[in-house]
């Protein structure tokens, strides 16, 4: 009964929040209503089980990326209004529709066969984190490392992107140029 | 009762709301948003999948696209900064700049 309650209230409040997220004008608006979108989807996770998924949703979603994005309003000017220009916005919405429409039925079609079966099944009487644990660090230990090597990669590329003496170009920079035959003169 | 059908229609609805606005808007930032939406949505269906087929490879999957969530923003915030240091705007029809 809980799970059913929980289950509407969820989708009603998540699907409004999006709605805000796509159609505000602010940008404020739009980052916290995904952010609080994306803590209900963290509660769909804990309903179906997958509860460190749901905590790992909390962590890295909720708590790093929307941080990212509060960091980065900072350069953008966050409080005014966006102007977009759309030229047809009826034609978007049924492009959208029609083609999410077929990206459902698409995806969809395969699972209501009986043709999947479970790879990894779950264990009876043991938590979702020591079951997670043993399938991700025994069957998916190379795409793990992989995603590890990936997570620096983009570390050091918004370093380098949003580091500060990076301002003109990224290629030619010719004030470091000049600081390193100063440097040199120094010597 | 709520069956994986419930589910995965929440997880389509949410994923048409992220395309429709992957369509509409002019904003990168936002762009970046949308996207964000269309990958919950995913995300929503794989632990659903998982669930009901009680196999936790769809949870495994939903991991690595956080992960991969997680890159992108870094990369794409960084490169957002540099065209707006550069263009002084994120509206894509301003950067627009292969006029064909």
């Amino acid at each position: 009964m809980y799970e059913v309650i929980a289950f509407y209230l969820f989708s009603v409040l998540t699907i409004g929040l999006f709605l805000v997220t796509i159609m505000s004008k602010n940008v404020l608006y739009a980052m916290t209503s995904l952010a609080a979108g994306m803590v209900l989807i963290a509660g769909f996770f804990f309903i179906l089980g997958a509860d460190f998924l749901g905590v790992v949703q909390l962590i890295v979603y909720v708590g790093a990326v929307m941080a990212l994005y509060s960091f980065a309003m900072m350069f953008f000017d966050a409080t005014r209004d966006i102007k977009e220009k759309n030229t047809n916005p009826s034609l978007v919405f049924l492009l959208g529709g029609l083609s999410a429409l077929v990206l459902v039925l698409m995806f969809a079609a395969p699972i209501h066969s009986d043709a999947i079966q479970a790879l990894y099944p779950m264990h009876e009487g043991v938590g979702n984190a020591q079951d997670v644990g043993i399938v991700l660090f025994t069957k998916y230990l190379v795409p793990f490392e992989v995603a590890a090597v990936m997570l620096l990669v983009a570390m050091i590329a918004g370093i380098i992107l949003a580091g500060k003496k990076m301002d003109d170009s990224l290629t030619e920079d010719l004030s470091a140029d000049d600081e390193i035959l100063t440097q040199k003169d120094e010597k | 009762m709520i069956g994986l059908t419930h589910y995965l229609v929440v997880s389509a609805i949410i994923f048409s709301i992220g395309l429709v606005g992957v369509l509409r808007r002019r904003n990168l930032l936002m762009l970046f948003f949308a996207t964000e939406v269309m990958l919950n949505a995913v995300n929503i269906a794989f632990a659903a999948i998982s669930h009901y087929y009680n196999d936790l490879t769809g949870q495994m999957f939903a991991f690595f696209i956080i992960a991969i969530a997680a890159s992108e923003v870094a990369v794409g915030l960084g490169l957002l900064i540099v065209l707006y240091k550069k263009y002084g705007s994120l509206d894509l029809d301003d950067l627009a700049s292969m006029k064909g």
